[in-house]
């Protein structure tokens, strides 16, 4: 263990801030591909186009998600249960969703009845679109807070409805992240295909990005003008081992612009977000695919490190209790955990990324009509 | 306090779904190796039948693959949806198997399965070759994980508890990783997993042969299966699984309760072989028993005793009074008083404070217990014994099934004269859905067979669960049964239509279906 406990805590946060957005880049554009497989594919073929573009990777992309949320389990202990049992009908929600992806994929064209396919196009749609709008009103509802509090043996329990979840500011949020995934399955979709589907996912490019930013750009002045952050009065030293109630934390207006007026290198987050979306923007309409999708990539990124960094080191604040909001400091694993945790991401994470990129170099290049005919037995 | 309706739906919650995923693990583990071994073929002889026999079995493959990632995250997820207090009690050690799971297994096997599919174009033999191998290397190490994590539950050890944090926490990740559980449990699971998959490739190509139709393709396919399958029936029965059943309390308890034991027996016990356990009365009625066989089993020796369930019993009542001191000194330090005294008494008596948190089903200041609550609480230590009594029994029935099918496979293999064994054939067609049953009853025996526990000793299965309203549950749990049934219907229904179509799936033109006529 040559890092102290405090320093782990920190990487921990980085950590799953990166697998997250590993989880956003990775597995988001094939969510955006699902959202606009119904609408750019006019003909069974273009469908196949569309889903064969993502068809062979997307698994290895699902993983990201399984991982963050199994790192999360083994680092945070304490905010995979308060979350994962207060968003308990919007995770049930995601999950039903999920379902449809993986036998959506293998099974939507190995029937030929058209109405088979058709249903199957609609449940990718849902793998797609319904995680994308949940994670945003998730993430819009713990900038909010959420009214959740600890007992004194540590239980926690959660006091909303799964409707109040679905608050004007949530939702607003639910839109940022759909927009954004739209953005980034679209720039990936008119990087592998041509013709048509090619053109109508640059039109969407466009559009989407178009609304990320205005969306984006609402979501931030309403944070700075109309909801309350949270900030931590007193709490025992972050390097030592303590429960969330420990501490002090007060609601305060205004507190979720503190980290960038006390540090203000951090406002590279929302500039990212918007300059790398107009960038994409603009690299999609010069047909710069490649290039396109790289900043649609870093825009997902500085969307997800805007919120995060607005609200370290809360990660879960309580609106109704906020001395059991949890933070960086206090939802955390031991420091042994925290540390073998280290190691294996370490050592495993710069693994996968060398074997993702040389599977995703042997399956490159465009993906055609051609491409289908050529392999009707083979191609989802 | 969670109300017991919630604890009984969680609990049937999790069944459902831990089931239904265990459905498509066992093939999955499997017939990856059962693709590795054919695709070996073909790249050594370059016979193109092998490819095919890869590429078809791999399409069934695929059919299940599906399933298992798409009831796969439910697990996942569920441990903090419907479990939040298990998580946070013991997410310090349960939850960085999961994470390495993620990392180092379950990466490995779903980037490299789309490229098992798609890449048979784009990599020379020797690397599609690799990739199906990746696929199977992961897949397996997928459940080395899992298993760690579970024997954790089973038997908890390299960990002990924080009153600092009010929670458990790893003192030895060493120690999680070697228990002894853990590596019978993989062993097991895998090779239960490799008898599922072998008797499946077995059955359907004896309908070809059956049907006398792709005969060459079912013959391979069925001496591949036949092979691999003996081999694999064999190491469940040699390296067996009973060697775990020494190791830990919760598996003394599985034990007494999978031979219906209880009494204490002068050593060497004899196995009860067949009879009806009676919970109330506390004995076995109509009990056939052979002499000596359950000790030499068991433990090995003549002279070690098995623990009959009524000394278990009276056993874990100390336990509990030992908890309860330990719960006492527990409020002491929470409270702030934290001399000496109060610390030693705690760190006594906390191996066992996981027995008093049992009586908070009976009372909630637990120290205030009656000794007719102890009482209760030491009862609920034993699971019922006739569902482990009779899974345990028919899964070992079936196990030697497997034995005598895949012994007769292989030996007619060998004679080069399996096609006119009609009625093996029949047997191993008709066969096909008993491993799952097998897999099936071992979960029960294993995972119901640890109740009361969630964590054996540790924590009470009934404090495990969130604290969330039943509605919520039955929303999650009506939405469960309705998509996986229409999910599983969909699957058969796809698992049925290619079966029969057979190597015809392909589309290479070489096989029944595809023969002149046949597609007009």
């Amino acid at each position: 263990m040559i890092f102290d406990y405090v320093t782990l805590k920190l990487i921990w946060w980085l950590f799953v801030g990166l697998l997250l957005i590993g989880f956003a880049v990775m597995d988001g554009f094939d969510m955006g591909v699902g959202t606009l497989l119904p609408f750019l594919g006019k003909t069974d073929e273009e469908r196949r186009v569309i889903i064969n573009s993502v068809g062979a990777t997307w698994e290895g992309n699902q993983t990201w998600f399984i991982t963050a949320g199994g790192a999360i389990f083994a680092a945070w202990p304490l905010l995979y249960a308060a979350a994962f049992s207060s968003f308990y009908i919007a995770l049930m929600l995601t999950l039903f969703a999920l379902f449809f992806r993986p036998v959506g994929f293998d099974y939507r064209s190995k029937v030929h009845d058209p109405r088979w396919r058709n249903a199957w196009d609609w449940g990718l749609f849902a793998g797609g679109t319904v995680p994308a709008i949940i994670f945003g009103v998730a993430f819009g509802n713990l900038l909010l807070g959420m009214p959740f509090q600890y007992d004194a043996d540590l239980r926690v329990t959660y006091t909303g409805s799964f409707w109040a979840l679905l608050n004007p500011f949530a939702l607003l949020a639910g839109v940022v992240s759909l927009s954004m995934l739209t953005m980034h399955g679209a720039v990936y979709l008119q990087h592998r295909t041509d013709g048509e589907i090619c053109a109508r996912a640059k039109a969407a490019v466009k559009a989407s990005a178009i609304v990320l930013i205005i969306t984006f750009v609402l979501a931030g002045i309403w944070i700075a003008t109309g909801i309350e952050g949270y900030k931590i009065i007193s709490m025992p030293s972050p390097n030592a081992a303590f429960t969330p109630l420990a501490k002090v934390v007060e609601k305060s207006a205004g507190a979720w612009l503190n980290n960038y007026t006390l540090y203000p290198w951090t406002i590279f987050a929302p500039i990212l977000a918007i300059g790398a979306a107009i960038v994409a923007l603009l690299l999609s309409a010069a047909n710069r695919t490649a290039t396109a999708f790289i900043f649609s990539a870093l825009s997902v990124a500085g969307v997800i490190l805007t919120a995060g960094l607005a609200m370290f080191p809360f990660i879960m604040p309580s609106s109704t209790s906020p001395n059991s909001s949890l933070t960086a400091w206090d939802a955390v694993s031991s420091r042994r955990t925290l540390s073998i945790m280290f190691w294996a991401t370490v050592v495993f994470l710069p693994l996968i990324a060398a074997y993702t990129s040389w599977v995703f170099r042997v399956l490159r290049g465009k993906i055609t009509v051609q491409t289908i005919r050529e392999n009707e037995h083979t191609s989802y | 306090m969670p109300s017991a309706e919630v604890v009984d739906l969680s609990r049937l919650q999790f069944a459902v779904t831990a089931l239904y995923h265990f459905l498509f693990v066992p093939l999955t583990l499997g017939l990856s190796w059962i693709l590795v071994i054919m695709e070996s073929v073909y790249v050594m002889t370059g016979k193109p039948i092998y490819r095919d026999m890869t590429q078809f079995w791999g399409k069934l493959f695929g059919i299940n693959f599906a399933m298992g990632v798409a009831t796969g995250i439910t697990l996942e997820f569920q441990f903090g949806t419907n479990w939040a207090y298990f998580s946070h009690y013991v997410g310090d050690i349960f939850g960085a198997p999961l994470a390495l799971e993620g990392l180092m297994a379950f990466f490995l096997e779903s980037t490299f399965v789309g490229l098992f599919f798609f890449g048979w174009q784009r990599l020379t033999k020797v690397q599609h070759l690799g990739v199906t191998f990746l696929v199977a290397l992961g897949s397996n190490l997928s459940a080395l994980w899992i298993l760690i994590a579970n024997a954790w539950m089973q038997n908890p050890v390299g960990a002990e508890f924080n009153y600092e944090t009010m929670r458990m926490e790893l003192v030895s990740f060493p120690q999680l990783f070697f228990n002894p559980v853990a590596g019978v449990k993989f062993v097991h699971t895998l090779a239960a997993g490799y008898v599922t998959a072998s008797l499946f490739v077995l059955g359907i190509s004896s309908y070809y042969l059956l049907k006398n139709r792709d005969t060459g393709f079912a013959l391979r396919s069925f001496a591949v299966a036949a092979g691999f399958g003996l081999a694999s029936t064999l190491s469940v029965i040699v390296l067996g699984d009973e060697s775990g059943y020494t190791t830990g309390e919760v598996q003394k308890v599985k034990l007494a309760v999978i031979e219906a034991e209880w009494e204490t027996q002068p050593p060497p016990a004899a196995f009860t072989l067949f009879g009806i356990p009676n919970d109330e009365k506390e004995r076995t009625d109509y009990a056939l028993r052979i002499p000596y066989v359950l000790g030499l089993i068991a433990t090995r020796s003549v002279d070690e005793k098995v623990v009959g369930i009524k000394e278990l019993k009276a056993e874990h009542l100390k336990r509990i009074d030992s908890g309860i001191i330990a719960y006492e000194a527990l409020q002491k330090l929470r409270s702030g008083d934290k001399n000496q005294e109060v610390l030693e008494t705690f760190a006594k008596h906390k191996a066992d404070l996981g027995y008093a948190l049992l009586l908070k089903k009976y009372t909630p200041n637990v120290v205030d217990a009656t000794l007719e609550q102890k009482v209760r609480a030491a009862n609920d230590t034993i699971p019922k014994v006739w569902p482990v009594f009779w899974s345990f029994r028919i899964m070992v029935g079936l196990g030697i099934l497997f034995l005598f099918i895949f012994s007769c496979a292989f030996y007619f293999c060998a004679r080069r004269d399996v096609h006119h064994q009609t009625w093996l054939l029949k047997l191993a067609l008709y066969s096909i859905p008993l491993p799952w049953i097998a897999a099936e009853l071992g979960w029960i025996v294993a995972e119901y067979g640890r109740q009361p526990w969630a964590i054996s000793g540790v924590l009470p299965t009934f404090l495990g669960t969130s604290n969330i309203e039943a509605g919520k549950i039955y929303f999650s749990l009506a939405g469960f049964i309705f998509f996986y049934t229409f999910l599983l219907i969909v699957e058969l229904y796809l698992m049925f239509k290619y079966a029969r179509l057979g190597p015809s799936s392909l589309g290479t033109g070489n096989y029944h279906h595809e023969a002149a006529g046949a597609r007009a």
